[in-house]
Parts: C-alpha cells; structure tokens; sequence
C-alpha cells in the first residue's frame, strides 16, 4: 500500500460487493419465484439480471425474489421499487431483463411496452 | 471480489462453534451448490453476532432476515425457500421473549435495535480472515489518515479529546497514557495489546480478536506512530486459540498489503506486530506482569510507580491498552473527537460493550452507549430473566467488582456511576443472578477464583485471601461464628490497602459489596444458620410433604444414608439425624414431595 489514494481506490472497488450488508440500497428488483414463475423461467431471469447489475457496476440495487403475486400467466414477472414508485414488468425474457437493468435502473426511464400485459 | 445476489453470514463465534455452526454451514454450501446457485450466494463466515445462546445463527442480505438455533437439516429449507424462491422460513425465526410474533429483520429485533456498535462495527459482519472486506469498510482508512495528514501530537489530542478511557477495568484516559509514554525519554518504545481476558463471563475481546481483529492491527499502528513506536506485541491467552489463529492470519495479510512492516503507505514509517501467547493465568492480566511474562519472566506484577509509560516493556517507555480500547481508536481518527465524546455520559464517553451472563435471556454480545441504564441492558436488550424468576443482582466487574442489587436498576451505568455502588466496570462482564443465588455462596465463588489466580508473590493477597475464602467456606457450611463478618471486613481493608497490585487490592471487593447489599444473608447463614436463597446444601433441611408424597419408595431407593424410611403407599419420612443433606431424592422423587427449608 503506497498511498491513502491507492487505499481509497481498493476500497471503492470492494465497497460495491460489501454495500449489500448496509441494507442501504435505492433500488429494489424483485422477482416472483412461485412455482409459476420458476415454470416460466425465473430462475435464468435472476442470473441474467446480477449479470447485467455487474456489468454496469450497480451496487445500490437489491435483487430479491417473492413468491407467486397472482398473476401467473404474465409470469416471468419482476417489480421494480424505487422509493415510493412501484413498476410491474411482466412476460419479461433474459433480454428484457438486461435492458430493464440499463434503461430502467442505469438511464431511469421506465420501459412503458413491457409494464402491461400484452393483448 | 465478485457480485453477488445474496450473502449469507454465517455467526463462527466460538459461543456458535461450540453449538455446532461448523455442520450448518457445510449443508448450506453443499445445498447451494447442489441447485446452482454458488455464483449468486455467497457464504460468509463471520465473528461472534451476540446473541450466544441462539446459536448456530446467522443472517442473510439484503433483506436482513436472522435464522436462530438452526441445524444442517433446516438447509435444505433455507436454500430452496429463502433463496430460491424468497420465502422466509418462518419456524426459524426467533421470537422475543414476552412477545408473540416470530420477526424476520434482524433491525426490528430490541437486541440489536438498541446497540451502538462502534468496537463491534464489523464484527459479526465481515469475514475476519478478509482484509479485503475489512477495507470495504473503511479499514486501514484511519491509518492512512495519521500517516499522511496527521502528526503525532495532533493523533494524541485527538485520542485526548475524545475522552476515550481504557475498556479494560481502570477507566484511565487513554490519550494521556499515549501522551505520557510519548513525552518519556528514550528512543526505543513499544505498543503492547492486552488480550488476557481474563473474567468469569466476559468475553468481549475475544469476540473482537474473532471477529474484527484487523481493527486492533490499525489502532496499535496509529497509536505506534503517534509515540513513535516501531513494534508492538499483542498478549493473548493460550486459551483463545481461535483468536490467536485468525490474529496470526490477520497480521500475514496486513503485511502483505504493507499495512504493516516498512515504510507504511510510503511514508518512512515503520511498524510490526507480533503475538504473545499467554498460558492463562488470570494476574497476567495485570499490566506489569503481562509485560514481565512477554520479557520471559515469571507473570508477577511489580510495584508502580514507574508506570510502562515511563518504563515498561524491557524497561522502556510502553502503551498498554486492552483489546476494546484499540477497537475505538480507527473511528475516532476517521470520524472525530466530537464526535465520539457526544455519545455517552459527562465523563465517560462513547460506548461500553458488555458480556451477559448467568440468569438472562439473551445471555450473549452488546455494545450500548454509555449511561444506558442496567434495566434496559438487562431487561430490554437482555430479555430479562428466565424462567419467570425474580432478579436479585448483577455482579459487574468479575471478581475485582461488586453486585448490584434491584433497588438500583436504573442507574445510568458509566466509570463513576457503578464506582459510586461500590462495584467497577471492569472489562464489562455481567452476571445476572436470580433469587435462588445465595450472596453469601456467589463472594465465595469469587473469593476461591482469585485465591486459586494469587500469583503468591505479596502477603496480603495470598494469606489474606485464603483466610477471607475459610471463613465464608464456614459460613456456607453452617459454622458461621459471630463477629465473622467484622473479620471479614477488618480483612478487606487491610487486603485492599496492603496488597500489590489490582488484583489483590481488589479481591475483597465481591464480598464488601455483597455485605453492603445483602448482609441480611450473611446474619442468616450465622445466627440462623439458614440459606435464605436455598442454595448453600449444608444449611437446608429435607423433609417430604405428607399430602403429596404417594409412598413410591423412589427416594428411600435412592437414599445414600439410609435416612428416608415408610410403608409402601403411605407417606415417608426423612430422619434428619442420618440425612446427609446430598438432594439425591430430591432429583429422584417425581411428584415433588421433597422440600428444603
């Protein structure tokens, strides 16, 4: 260690794993995991979504799962909690997931097509 | 480092290890394995959580849910459930004593809602043998900050201002021990780390040396800088081999990372730790014969003054601080004097982690601001106690403090509060008695520990001891002889002023304490020659109620001196003249019939 610079730098890098203990995020995902949405596919759409959260190096969001909300046949499906704002995406794929991640959280606007299940 | 999705912190106290962590956490890997998910879950293993006697315990992130008395069957559960599918598992779930509902948010539990937790920051959270997260967490930031914009008198104000006092007993500011020793003369000095817990029931250090032992390394580095130390030694005992282990890993990664050894951050400065290991005799705990025991010598204290900070280790000039002390110096440089010294109470400032122990709930780790009332640390935090008992005391301090008796619960606890009660903080043991604790038995129990402990090289405190011991051994036993308490007390103050070091002058102190409280219980035991708590076997008297006894003959069976005589069915009795008063049929009789007077 060399200087308090080079400590800081190490330590920036390693916050972003740790910050997950803090209980201090502002972002929620969460994913529903009921029998249904396992069926469906929900299990690649977890994996794909901490891919993409490490892609864009985003350590304030919690990727959580919950069980089944109901709504079994829009399964896979994963709500979107920032503050007080709710966001239901639904009949989401491991695409849909990715650019959820990087339009939704990263550029924060709301992907409107893939809220509302389609007719 | 990698992302994860989860982490799942396993408690590796030595409390959780000894209930078997070690299993639970293999089948949790092996499950987490088993469904793919070792890329998304983490298992973290950690140091001591606190609440011991919920063991094996751990946490999982983000959502914070804390599972209690768990074993390597609940994994399967916990994985497929909790991790898969988000579920918590409810049945896991620890439920407050008094209270209904099971809660899943570790935050949302009175034990941990009311801690303060700044020596105990990281432990219980972090892997201990990852320097790496210890630096995710501001670690090594504090050093970095002396070492490069601090000088060394500006590291000892701010010590100073604080108002930081040693967590190991005496309460003496810490800042003025690193002040005098780095006024003293002389070119060589060191840093010495007092790790020789050595109270019945207190256990704090070793949960930090478990669980955080990185934050002692920075401490004695920062505090090496501002006396311009270059070595320091950590005196640990033999029996904390879990402590010494992850100490031992902890320096190797530290010097790996040049925390430590050679021009530190470059900066020039140099500094080393090396461990100590102590063979756990309880004097050594004592800051002179701690320092004669690293030197090689036999542990026996000396008198003082000189104190280390003029001559210590190898006669030269040395801070000794004990292992709670340290964990406060990183946040104190990181965070400020101020804001340390606006926690806690007009003269003892910051927090006090306290050990609880004996007839309490939640018998276990908490760190509480100072001037927390011992009501809230027993009752709210502790859970109170078990088994719908009535609270009769608390003994603080181990075997150098006192007990506090109910009358006193909402004492605002710091330094000066329990000295008034004539106890001491000590190192922050607590051990919670209830009303089937004789007093008389408890200074006893206290007495023969620091007789057993007198190292032998002063009068007062080996003969003294030993005389104070015999004379509640006859108390106990029913031989009590009156004016056995004024000895007892003439005894104590010669004791206390005549002997060596704290540990003799401290010695009488359960029994003053006791006799304050509850001398009522020593003029039973004498005059009486009854044990108003129960407890002492040579005073109590067994009969066998009439109306319950079935005349099963259990006890008559089991009845070692052929005192217990009746007819089949019909009532027994005890003949008092032959019973030996060993409670054998007591234990034995199922209707419980025999009672003690």
């Amino acid at each position: 260690m060399k200087s308090l610079e080079e400590l800081d730098k190490l330590r920036d890098r390693l916050q972003q794993e740790m910050k997950i203990r803090d209980k201090d995020y502002d972002v929620a995902i969460t994913v529903s995991m009921g029998t249904c949405g396992i069926a469906a596919g929900a299990r690649e759409i977890v994996k794909a979504l901490l891919e993409e959260l490490k892609q864009q190096g985003l350590n304030n969001v919690a990727l959580t799962q919950t069980s089944c909300v109901g709504l079994c046949q829009h399964e896979p499906l994963l709500e979107v909690t920032r503050g007080s704002e709710k966001t239901t995406y639904v009949n989401v794929d491991q695409e849909m997931a990715k650019e959820i991640v990087r339009k939704h959280l990263v550029e924060g606007t709301i992907v409107k097509d893939w809220t509302a299940p389609k007719k | 480092m990698e992302m994860y999705r989860s982490h799942v912190l396993v408690c590796a106290g030595a409390g959780c290890i000894s209930s078997d962590c070690k299993s639970v956490q293999s089948a949790l890997r092996e499950h987490i394995e088993k469904t793919g998910l070792e890329n998304e879950v983490k298992v973290v293993e950690t140091g001591c959580m606190g609440p011991c006697d919920l063991g094996p315990v751990i946490m999982i992130f983000p959502d914070g849910v804390f599972y209690r008395k768990l074993k390597p069957e609940d994994a399967v559960e916990i994985v497929n459930e909790h991790l898969i599918k988000g579920k918590v598992v409810t049945r896991l779930l620890h439920r407050p004593v008094g209270s209904e509902e099971r809660v899943a948010d570790f935050g949302q539990l009175e034990f941990f809602k009311r801690q303060t937790r700044i020596a105990l920051r990281n432990t219980g959270i972090i892997n201990p043998e990852s320097v790496e997260e210890y630096i995710a967490r501001d670690g090594y930031r504090a050093l970095g900050k002396v070492l490069s914009q601090m000088t060394p008198q500006q590291v000892i104000d701010t010590v100073k201002e604080s108002g930081l006092r040693g967590r190991g007993g005496a309460g003496f500011p810490t800042g003025m021990k690193w002040e005098f020793t780095a006024r003293a003369n002389g070119d060589t000095k060191y840093v010495v780390c007092n790790a020789d817990e050595g109270d019945p029931g207190a256990f704090m250090d070793r949960s930090i040396l478990e669980g955080d032992p990185h934050s002692v390394l920075e401490a004695m580095a920062i505090c090496g800088y501002a006396i311009r130390a270059s070595r320091g030694y950590i005196y640990v005992r033999a029996e904390y081999p879990l402590a010494v282990d992850r100490l031992e890993t902890a320096i190797n990664k530290a010097r790996e990372y040049g925390l430590l050894g050679e021009n530190i951050f470059g900066t020039g400065f140099n500094f080393d730790i090396e461990t100590r290991v102590g063979a756990g005799a309880f004097v050594c705990g004592e800051e002179t014969a701690l320092l004669a025991s690293i030197e090689g010598q036999r542990g026996e204290p000396r008198p003082k003054p000189p104190f280390p900070a003029q001559e210590g280790l190898w006669g030269k000039p040395t801070v000794i601080n004990n292992v709670e002390t340290w964990a406060n110096i990183p946040p104190i440089i990181l965070n400020g004097a101020g804001w340390f010294a606006s926690i806690g109470t007009e003269k003892s400032k910051g927090t006090k982690v306290f050990a609880l122990a004996g007839k309490v709930n939640n018998t276990g780790l908490v760190e509480v601001p100072m001037g927390t009332t011992l009501r809230e640390i027993i009752f709210d935090i502790g859970g109170g106690i078990p088994g719908g008992k009535k609270f009769k005391a608390v003994q603080t301090g181990g075997p150098s403090g006192g007990c506090i008796p109910e009358e006193y619960l909402d004492t605002p606890v710091d330094y000066d509060s329990l000295t008034k009660l004539g106890t001491i903080m000590g190192s922050g043991g607590m051990i919670i008695v209830d009303e089937d604790t004789c007093m008389v038995d408890l200074a006893k129990f206290f007495l023969e520990f620091v007789q057993e402990e007198s190292c032998g090289k002063c009068a007062p405190c080996r003969i003294g001891t030993k005389r104070m011991l015999e004379i509640l051994q006859r108390i106990t036993s029913g031989d009590g002889r009156q004016g056995d308490i004024e000895l007892l007390e003439e005894l104590s103050r010669g004791i206390k002023s005549s002997a060596l070091c704290g540990l003799g002058q401290t010695a009488p102190n359960p029994v003053l304490s006791t006799l304050r409280y509850f001398r009522h219980e020593y003029e039973a035991h004498i005059n009486d020659k009854k044990c108003p708590a129960g407890a002492c076997q040579a005073l109590l008297t067994y009969y066998i109620n009439p109306e319950t006894c079935r005349g099963c003959g259990l006890c008559s069976k089991e009845c070692p001196a052929g005192a217990i005589t009746g007819e089949k069915k019909k009532p027994h009795v005890i003949d008092p003249a032959k019973c030996i008063k060993c409670g054998s049929c007591k234990q034995k009789c199922k209707f419980g019939s025999i009672i003690t007077v």
